[in-house]
């Protein structure tokens, strides 16, 4: 076991023990680092790795969220099915979304704006839907028990959150070290030369988007649960796809723990906001300083600031980091 | 449906479409000459309004006469935001330019909410509530007049173009980034000068927005998605076209209520924007690429 190795598994223990010592306002602070890590990595799937940028990936949160829901008040069905059924709708919306984006040749900005175009269509129509909630949205009702994804005080929504990470975390890095993961990355470089050399773009394309939807679409069930409220402007609305893409590009874009780190950084910044600023009427600060970070970052060091703390832990340890190939090194520009 | 609803509609619709086309000249322009897309464009109209209703309510100047000042104040606002970020991206790969104008727009949005709140607001002007009828239709005065200097902006952005001295360093700019450099132009200070004047032509159709509906810090982003549609319908980098489109737009979203919510026009919108992209990418004018 490398030393790399033995101080995430400490890492890994500290974080488990964490809620015996952490009250339960600190436990939601985390319950959000993770809930956003989670997010950021599902993102981070199709636009770290294939560099199709989506700024409409509220669309697939708010599919986990509102399909969910609605299986749940409607026919009884377990979140914890129904969160699947959901990140299945995700999938198929996604690879909808992916079919025209890929197939018609949208590339760069084309694509940006066709994702956010069906996340605000999306929003629009639901808004006019009174099964979905229209424009008041959908209060869930809390009736706490394993089977109903909902549960008294945040510990168990602690360790829910952790592991929705630490799977998303196995999942990307199985992705990387698979032959996707090679290709997504040949189509990031350079998408022309990826298929000159045989390889099918538009299957690893679509492929990269509905892994990214149904993993966004899962952690839309959590948050239904978690927050007990689904609002289509905040579901669907472009301010959370913006939100949702700020952690992994400050952390690391196409990196393994870009997007946990990302999280680690920015989600406590609006948590004090919220509790701190917005009494004070300093309600957007921290989304200021999202924003500048965001651009410092982009111009500075375009490879994330997780490449400065890999490089800080390889001196710390006296190891150069060959022994993990892929995590963090991810080529970024 | 009666005829001269349909009238009324059509009419509001080539009203609105004019302030549309303005919006939409800026982004334009700001593309022509760079090839960038500016992801903050409507969070910059939305500065236009609010500096244009902090004159009104400070000095009691009315917006049509403050125009010129809140386009000067957002031209600089543009000025710095393209010399302090923009040129740095110039030479990204074409999706990760898209990051930091995100960003760009998410810090204005939230500067707008840290100055002003969130609380809609809307000045009474002396016009905002002047109508005149023609006919059976009915016009609003401020309308009228925001469709008035809307056109006559545009045009005189066109004519500055095409006749003074730094309107064709612009323009050879954006036929020829390298011829540019050769003959000797500073490119970086036109880019400066080209992304102020596209954020000025939108902090003017903000301010001449501002009569016309109540402000927030929030609406930028539909702004910057109508900006967006009326640009790829009338070809990326294609000024008349930009102009052309915005009547287009302005035009569908208002018919568009005879059949369907008002709340619902965007709707209609996004679906001429999606199948313009997958039949007719270079826009119905055809754009620059």
């Amino acid at each position: 076991m490398s030393r790399k190795a033995l101080l995430l598994a400490a890492l890994f223990a500290v974080l488990m023990l964490l809620p015996l010592v952490l009250g339960n306002y600190v436990l939601g602070i985390f319950v959000m680092i993770y809930f956003w890590a989670y997010v950021g990595q599902s993102w981070n799937v199709l636009t770290g790795y294939t560099g199709h940028i989506s700024l409409g990936h509220a669309l697939y949160l708010g599919i986990g969220a509102y399909a969910t829901t609605y299986l749940a008040q409607h026919f009884g069905l377990t979140p914890w099915i129904g969160m699947f059924v959901g990140g299945a709708l995700a999938a198929v919306i996604g690879l909808f979304v992916g079919f025209l984006g890929f197939r018609f040749g949208m590339r760069g900005v084309y694509f940006v704006i066709l994702t956010i175009a069906f996340a605000e269509i999306t929003r629009l129509v639901v808004s006019h839907i009174e099964a979905l909630g229209s424009f008041t949205g959908i209060f869930l009702d809390f009736k706490p028990s394993l089977r109903n994804f909902q549960f008294r005080g945040n510990v168990p929504y602690y360790y829910i959150s952790f592991g929705f990470m630490l799977a998303s975390l196995a999942a990307v890095r199985l992705i990387e070290r698979s032959r996707l993961g090679r290709f997504m990355v040949a189509i990031r470089e350079d998408e022309e030369a990826a298929q000159a050399l045989g390889v099918n773009t538009f299957r690893y394309n679509m492929l990269a988007i509905a892994i990214s939807a149904f993993m966004t679409a899962l952690a839309g069930a959590f948050y239904a649960n978690y927050i007990f409220y689904l609002h289509p402007n905040t579901m669907f609305g472009m301010a959370t796809s913006i939100d949702l893409i700020l952690r992994p590009i400050v952390g690391g874009l196409g990196t393994l723990f870009g997007p946990i780190l990302g999280s680690f950084i920015l989600t406590p910044l609006s948590e004090i906001s919220r509790a701190y600023f917005a009494k004070g009427g300093l309600e957007g600060l921290h989304l200021i300083l999202y924003g500048i970070l965001a651009i410092l970052v982009v111009l500075f060091m375009p490879r994330g600031i997780i490449v400065y703390v890999n490089r800080g832990l390889d001196r710390l340890l006296h190891t150069r980091g060959a022994d993990r190939p892929g995590a963090g090194g991810g080529e970024r520009k | 449906m009666d005829l001269s609803h349909v009238v009324q509609l059509v009419i509001q619709g080539i009203l609105s479409g004019g302030i549309y086309g303005l919006i939409a000249v800026g982004l334009s322009l700001i593309f022509g000459v760079m090839g960038i897309i500016n992801f903050a464009h409507g969070q910059m109209m939305v500065m236009g309004m609010y500096v244009s209703y902090w004159i009104f309510v400070l000095l009691g100047i009315d917006p049509y006469l403050s125009l010129v000042a809140v386009a000067a104040v957002i031209f600089l606002l543009g000025y710095f935001i393209q010399a302090s970020v923009v040129n740095r991206i110039l030479d990204y790969p074409e999706a990760m330019q898209v990051l930091p104008l995100v960003a760009v727009g998410l810090v204005l949005e939230n500067t707008a909410l840290l100055l002003w709140g969130p609380d809609h607001r809307s000045p009474q002007t002396a016009l905002s509530l002047e109508t005149t009828w023609i006919g059976p239709v009915m016009i609003d005065d401020s309308r009228l007049i925001a469709f008035a200097l809307a056109i006559l902006i545009t045009v005189a952005i066109f004519v500055f173009l095409k006749k003074t001295d730094t309107g064709k360093r612009i323009r050879a700019a954006s036929d020829n980034r390298m011829g540019a450099l050769l003959v000797g132009i500073n490119v970086d200070r036109i880019n400066n000068a080209a992304f102020g004047l596209g954020a000025a032509a939108t902090g003017a159709a903000g301010a001449l927005l501002l009569p016309l509906m109540p402000v927030s810090p929030h609406m930028g982003h539909d702004f910057t998605l109508t900006a967006f549609i009326v640009v790829i319908l009338g070809g990326m980098g294609n000024l008349m076209g930009a102009l052309v489109g915005g009547l287009i737009l302005g035009v569908a979203e208002s018919t568009a209520t005879l059949f369907l919510p008002a709340t619902l026009k965007q709707v209609v919108s996004f679906s001429i924007l999606i199948v313009i992209m997958l039949f007719r990418p270079q826009g119905l004018f055809g754009g620059k690429k």
